[in-house]
């Protein structure tokens, strides 16, 4: 008999003797326990149902573009207007650009943005309005950041359908939220950090930059690569402003040419307006399995970004507190 | 209470720091009341009372830390070395590398050990890898940290057990040579032997000629590690004495009471 049973027997044969657990006092006991285990039940199912939709929807994508998903060609080639055999390269290789222009203008912006609004910023209106604001720009639909991009960066300062305008689109639309993830990564930083590094006489930017945002980073870079990912499959904020169209693209074309890939006044069509475009007025007679690869092969780039946001968080949370 | 401060005032020999009628409020409300105190080199003087007692806020005042509370003002004079350093035009950089602070929880920089000491001298402008070498090595001798760190100086601050993090806490501070160190309950969240080799520490810190200020809630710790006392009750301070007289011959009764545990 394990020490359990014995327990539980000894409770049994102890209960009619003690005064307080009388019949009312066993069925709420047994009410309460039996409700335990229903909410339990229902969670559960819940959590489930969500787990199987979500795997269900990932398994489906990645097996109706699983041939393309490893064919060389279909990476690489470009799209073609009219027959089969159409490639993805140029998208491929201008989701990944304007993600990295997008990150380079949206990174340090934000960072700073975030710094001011928790460390120097004076806590109330300042903060307030700061904070009304970048939630109204976060619950904005993308569709009407693209219109904005398009009525300011296409026309009104006539950069035309453009990587520039696609990735400052695409700037306005991952600000919010990168200052969102990194204010909150500052301020999960424990205060007496930051009052240690005051006490030894560092200057408040000194506490910042060498003491808060090191102890923030793991939180920091999370929050950068899963808003890549975001940034990576957007398809609304792009449509009028990188444009819908891939030039062919060239390495040996000047820097001003439209066909140099790294030339940022030309129009470049993402994966994700790729899948849109041909879906929507595509004509080639294997659309359906060009669209399917196109968005296996955008879902397993963005599963890498979780994957690897999670990785890096930890490998630096690791180092950080030798954990 | 008044006459009290003035005798002892007047009996301190070399004062390196002294307060005059300091006050506090914290947006409107007052948190301590007019506090005159006196603290030699070499002495270690401990802060003592029940919570909320003013205790605490009187010695963030030294190093000017309360400046970073929004709402919080300071009234009076803090002299330092003859400076009154309550002003606005002080250069609290140059006041916090010359009075130093330990904090209640041990807060370690998220750096390696040797970073941890290294850090705030290298901000301070000191660049050169052997003056650094050395200073960090008799800091963290200072601290009595060395010996069980010397062959892991480049592992994360966090490795270290909770006291052991405290003592790098306080060999950061004596990095920077200062002749004054704050300690705010620096034993609290530690076990009674991480306890002990904390006061050990703290006792020969004063020995190298060092103005120790420490707060307390161990009044046992007060009288090992103290040579002055003072008791602060409802944001006065209320005594101000050699140690041994104010746990010994307490003269106010609301100390008296504190001491035979009616209150606090």
């Amino acid at each position: 008999m394990t020490s359990a049973q014995e327990t539980a027997v000894a409770g049994e044969k102890n209960a009619p003797n003690q005064s307080m657990p009388n019949a009312d006092y066993t069925a709420t006991a047994h009410k309460a326990r039996v409700q335990d285990k229903v909410a339990t039940g229902i969670l559960a199912a819940i959590v489930g149902v969500i787990i199987v939709a979500l795997v269900a929807i990932i398994v489906y994508i990645l097996a109706s573009g699983a041939s393309k998903l490893v064919d060389v060609h279909f990476l690489t080639a470009k799209p073609e207007q009219f027959k089969a055999g159409g490639g993805i390269g140029p998208e491929l290789f201008n989701s990944f650009y304007l993600l990295v222009l997008t990150l380079l203008i949206s990174v340090p912006i934000s960072l700073g943005a975030a710094i001011f609004l928790t460390q120097y910023a004076p806590q109330g209106r300042i903060t307030n309005i700061a904070k009304t604001a970048i939630e109204t720009l976060s619950s904005l639909p993308s569709i009407v950041v693209g219109l904005f991009g398009m009525l300011t960066f296409v026309l009104t300062l006539h950069w035309g359908f453009s990587i520039l305008s696609g990735a400052l689109a695409l700037t306005m639309f991952n600000i919010p939220i990168l200052v969102r993830v990194i204010q909150q990564a500052l301020e999960a930083v424990p205060r007496d950090q930051r009052d240690a590094a005051l006490a030894l006489g560092l200057t408040r930017w000194e506490a910042t930059m060498h003491v808060l945002v090191p102890a923030a980073m793991p939180a920091i870079v999370t929050g950068v690569v899963l808003s890549a990912g975001r940034v990576f499959g957007e398809a609304a904020a792009l449509i009028y402003t990188a444009g819908q169209s891939a030039p062919v693209l060239s390495w040996s074309a000047p820097i001003w040419s439209l066909s140099n890939p790294l030339n940022v006044f030309r129009p470049a069509e993402t994966l994700a307006v790729h899948i849109w475009k041909i879906n929507s007025e595509g004509v080639v007679p294997d659309l359906s399995a060009v669209s399917a690869g196109t968005a296996a092969v955008l879902m397993v780039c963005i599963l890498a970004f979780d994957i690897i946001a999670r990785v890096a968080g930890r490998a630096l949370e690791r180092k950080l507190t030798a954990e | 209470m008044t006459d009290t401060t003035k005798l002892t005032s007047s009996t301190v020999q070399n004062p390196v720091l002294h307060t005059h009628d300091v006050t506090v409020d914290y947006s409107g409300k007052r948190a301590l009341n007019e506090t005159s105190l006196s603290f030699e080199s070499g002495t270690v003087t401990a802060l003592i009372g029940p919570s909320g007692c003013g205790k605490s806020t009187f010695l963030r005042c030294i190093n000017l830390m309360n400046r970073e509370i929004p709402g919080c003002v300071v009234g009076g004079k803090i002299v330092y070395h003859d400076i009154n350093v309550n002003t606005k035009g002080i250069d609290t950089l140059w006041l916090r590398k010359r009075v130093g602070m330990v904090f209640q929880q041990p807060n370690p920089f998220r750096k390696s050990i040797y970073e941890n000491v290294a850090f705030a001298l290298k901000s301070h402008g000191m660049t050169k890898k052997e003056e650094l070498d050395e200073r960090v090595e008799k800091s963290l001798r200072a601290a009595a940290l060395w010996d069980e760190v010397k062959d892991k100086l480049r592992d994360s601050a966090y490795a270290l057990s909770g006291g052991q993090q405290q003592r790098l806490c306080i060999a950061r501070t004596l990095a920077l040579q200062p002749d004054v160190v704050l300690m705010d309950e620096p034993c609290s969240a530690l076990d009674p032997i991480a306890t002990f080799a904390i006061e050990e520490t703290i006792s020969s810190i004063a020995r190298n000629g060092i103005c120790v200020v420490i707060v307390t809630h161990n009044m046992e710790q007060a009288t090992r590690v103290s040579n002055k006392t003072a008791f602060f009750y409802l944001g006065h301070m209320v005594e101000f004495g050699d140690t041994a007289q104010i746990f010994g011959a307490p003269k106010d009764q609301r100390l008296n009471d504190y001491l035979n545990g009616r209150f606090g």
